[in-house]
């Protein structure tokens, strides 16, 4: 087998679907709890019991129209939610026996509309309102798909050749293959939405225009790339942008150049363990993990660690990066620094403090950011929306900004932290924007 | 979508699902519930003489890890005045005016109770009646109930009682505990019921504490049986409905009861001949909102096949149900195992070598260095044994073997003989 071959294997879906069997059995299984906590741990809050029921009974098409009703990217949040901190977390036979496998049954039902190209939602009549979306993701998708069902003329502006943000470009395959994202896209498509990719708003369509044309405006732009280092030698070749590095690997042929190498990845957040197993996916010898914390502060999931400590991804705690070291224009090393954790932070996680003298350097070919991602600031200023550090400020519940005609969802609204920012809370608001512009717009007196 | 409206009997109902006369209809504020939750109908809990209950009144069989494949109770009809039932039987009626709301009648074997609670419950304008001569225990003992059912003479008086004076459609439900429901169906039809639903509840005894050695459940140290229902009565209520949809002597619409708990029970009662369906045990089980799963099952089962009305399913498949007599005796169908499916649990073969015909061979294949589960076609009489007893669905396909004779039946074959023909088989 050749290379790529060999690699391309490694990108396939790792965790295997329920067998048929497996399906009934785990369905039948669920206790069909009444006000079942598994349902207030969803924040798309799907009718989980519901759901499973179906399967039960055969229902498969009303088993994947439960779920997504209730979450319209339900099929990629099979596949990506932490659920053993959600719904599986929730589930009152944690303490008599085990979970349900909730994420499976999940995907077991949307698997199954894919497979039989089931149409499961239709457009509502059309009640002459625009509105325009700014972001094809999670949030984005969430919202058109709500709008047009309530009789809305959406128009979503992509920047990206396809739709689906994260679930498309920014999650790792084997995780969450791209299909699966687009099956998702389509549904909403279905709906009579328009949605203009390769279309940056700020660049190629003025907000201005946006606000003139249309009755209201989501912005539900998500993030940027990860931000700099701003340490000596990062503009070398072979650092890398972790976001970007995962988004090559869905769009282009997989790349050879890691093959035998050594590759260390800044942070340890969701998007650094992408990073790392991706990095050993693509054939790297040794993958580190570098965090200038310990264990206990990372922000990536349980799962995701062990998921990362199984692919043989090494982690390295306490140490943060000082200087990138050059041959012939390219990574050669890493200077390192080695930190102590000092006094809490304002978010109450111990803050790292370097320890003097403490320097180090360690053989690297690639050093890979995955430290954050930017904001869109000047996207955000271009609106004319208050925000705190590139946060639009919202108002509770509806999602309304500063301005009275835009509200926004997604991360260009998450404030940082450990349990945000998740794909589910994503489709969450814009879900509830979706519902917050129908009512405002419904009020709204016609003009005489 | 398709339309799922029943016509039972000249009663009109907005679905095909309603809750049988037991504990989940008892009061007004249960069946408002229901109602809310989606049931089309409900049949309130059996109206009489207010009566007094006994505490520790219901059981559970569970099986294989799973709870209330079965279900008992003693409890008796309702326990509230009539004045009290009527009173919120009109408050429900007035606030869902579209569902159907169906009394349950007892009284004693007279006349005149027969034609006051009739009139009684009728002024509040219920859409039917429904005359209990099912329920299995203690009513029974005072000469109600199934020992009406049980009667086909009394059955007819009192059908023909109440129809001398009810305005709206009479439904007979019928008890299962006798040895041809056929014949009380015939004679609730020949009274002028308008419809029967069947079954009621089933003579049992739930089980034995092994450590008190008590009946389950007891009452102060005593038991007595009660009335069976739930998934595992199922299969009994089909074939009495099933029984009396193809006897032409019934004649009349029948309401489908005993374990239905989703929509393809509902589905399989239908096709063979129920107008609609009553469930209680999976309620009490779950609660009403699995009436949603039922609606929305039934709903993509029909759209899925073009069909427009739940009334279009009504009895399709009862011209296949017959008596053994009539059964093709030159039909064949064999085992046949799927390798590629198969977990090699051996249940197979040893229910066939055990239990059936022997014709499941364990055998070893060379190539592999592993067992291989063989039908031998040939010894095989197509009992279902294995097919049953395989864990994996679709393992283990029943196969046609097309024959080149003529469908023979029993009944054929005797009738050519006693002609004084040959008959081959």
């Amino acid at each position: 087998m050749s290379i790529p071959n060999e690699l391309a294997k490694n990108f396939a879906e790792v965790v295997p679907a329920l067998k048929p069997m497996e399906a009934i059995h785990e369905a039948n299984r669920c206790l069909y709890c009444y006000d079942a906590p598994c349902i207030k741990a969803c924040p798309t809050s799907i009718d989980i019991p519901s759901f499973i029921k179906k399967i039960a009974t055969g229902n498969l098409f009303g088993s994947a129209r439960t779920i997504m009703e209730s979450n319209p990217v339900g099929a990629s949040c099979a596949r990506v939610c932490p659920t053993e901190e959600l719904c599986e977390g929730a589930c009152v036979l944690n303490s008599a026996s085990k979970p349900i496998m909730i994420g499976l049954l999940q995907r077991h039902a949307t698997d199954w509309a894919i497979q039989n190209q089931a149409t499961l939602f239709s457009k509502g009549e059309a009640n002459g309102k625009r509105v325009a979306i700014v972001g094809a993701g999670p949030a984005g998708l969430s919202a058109a798909r709500e709008l047009a069902r309530l009789g809305y003329a959406v128009t979503v502006f992509e920047a990206k050749e396809k739709a689906g943000g994260l679930n498309t470009y920014g999650i790792v395959s084997f995780r969450l293959p791209q299909e699966i994202s687009l099956w998702e896209v389509e549904q909403v498509e279905a709906l009579g939405v328009e949605i203009r990719t390769n279309t940056r708003v700020g660049e190629d369509v003025a907000p201005e225009e946006l606000l003139e044309q249309y009755d209201s405006v989501l912005l539900a732009a998500g993030m940027g790339k990860v931000p700099q280092l701003h340490i000596p030698g990062e503009d070398l070749e072979g650092v890398l942008d972790a976001i970007a590095l995962v988004e090559e690997t869905k769009t282009k042929p997989l790349s050879e150049e890691m093959l035998g190498k050594k590759v260390v990845i800044i942070g340890a957040g969701n998007t650094a363990i992408d990073a790392a197993t991706c990095s050993k996916r693509l054939g790297a010898e040794n993958v580190q993990i570098l965090y200038r914390r310990t264990v206990q502060e990372m922000s990536c999931y349980q799962f995701e660690y062990e998921f990362a400590k199984q692919d043989g991804v090494e982690f390295r705690w306490l140490v943060a990066p000082t200087r990138v070291l050059e041959e012939n224009g390219r990574v050669k090393g890493l200077e390192l620094v080695r930190m102590e954790l000092g006094e809490p932070d304002e978010k109450g996680r111990k803050r790292p403090v370097e320890i003097p003298g403490s320097h180090f350097v360690i053989e690297v070919d690639y050093v890979v950011k995955a430290i954050g991602q930017n904001r869109h600031l000047s996207l955000i200023e271009a609106f004319g929306l208050q925000h705190r550090n590139g946060i639009v400020e919202v108002e509770e519940g509806t999602y309304r900004t500063s301005h009275v005609k835009v509200y926004a969802a997604g991360d260009v609204i998450f404030g940082g932290g450990k349990t945000d920012a998740m794909v589910v809370d994503a489709a969450n608001h814009g879900k509830r924007a979706a519902h917050a512009i129908h009512q405002s717009l419904r009020d709204q007196k016609q003009p005489v | 979508m398709a339309d799922l409206s029943i016509n039972l009997a000249g009663i009109q109902s907005p679905n095909p699902f309603w809750l049988a006369s037991a504990p989940p209809t008892n009061s007004g504020y249960q069946v408002q519930r229901a109602f809310e939750a989606g049931w089309g109908g409900a049949v309130w809990k059996t109206l009489g003489e207010p009566i007094i209950n006994v505490t520790s009144r219901f059981a559970g069989l569970n099986f294989g890890g799973q709870r209330v494949f079965g279900f008992n109770n003693i409890e008796l009809i309702t326990d509230k005045p009539l004045e009290v039932n009527l009173k919120e039987m009109d408050e429900t009626k007035r606030r869902f005016p579209k569902h159907t709301l169906i009394a349950s009648l007892m009284v004693e074997h007279k006349q005149e109770a027969w034609h006051e609670i009739v009139k009684k419950v009728e002024a509040i304008g219920v859409d039917g009646l429904e005359l209990n001569f099912g329920c299995p225990h203690g009513m029974a003992e005072r000469g109600m109930g199934s020992a009406v059912g049980q009667h086909p003479d009394l059955i007819r008086q009192q059908v023909e009682w109440v129809k001398e004076v009810a305005q709206t459609p009479v439904i007979v439900k019928l008890t299962p505990n006798i040895t041809d429901i056929r014949f009380t169906a015939r004679t609730a039809s020949q009274g002028g019921a308008d419809a029967i639903s069947m079954i009621n509840t089933i003579n049992s005894l739930m089980g034995v504490d092994l450590d008190k050695w008590l009946p389950i459940p007891h009452v102060d140290g005593k038991g007595a049986h009660g009335g069976y229902c739930g998934p595992a009565v199922k299969p009994i209520a089909l074939n009495m409905v099933a029984e009396c949809a193809r006897d032409p002597k019934v004649g009349i619409p029948i309401s489908g009861i005993g374990g239905i708990s989703d929509w393809r029970d509902a589905v399989e009662f239908l096709l063979m001949g129920a107008t609609g369906v009553q469930v209680c045990t999976a309620a009490m089980h779950h609660g009403f909102r699995i009436v949603e799963d039922m609606i929305d099952g039934l709903t993509n089962y029909l759209d899925q096949r073009g069909i427009a009305s739940v009334m279009d399913i009504v009895g399709k498949a009862v011209h296949t149900y017959s008596d053994w007599g009539h059964l093709n005796l030159n039909y064949k169908v064999v085992a046949r195992i799927h390798e590629e499916t198969c977990i090699n649990c051996n249940k197979c073969h040893i229910a066939c070598e055990d239990t059936s015909h022997q014709c499941i061979d364990i055998v070893p294949d060379a190539a592999t260095g592993k067992e291989r589960l063989v039908v031998r076609e040939e010894d095989c009489v197509g009992c279902n044994l294995c097919s049953i007893v395989c864990p994996v669905e679709g393992t283990i396909e029943m196969v046609e073997i097309p024959s080149d004779k003529a469908p023979l039946s029993w009944n054929q074959r005797q009738a050519a003989l006693a002609a004084g023909g040959s008959c081959e088989l």
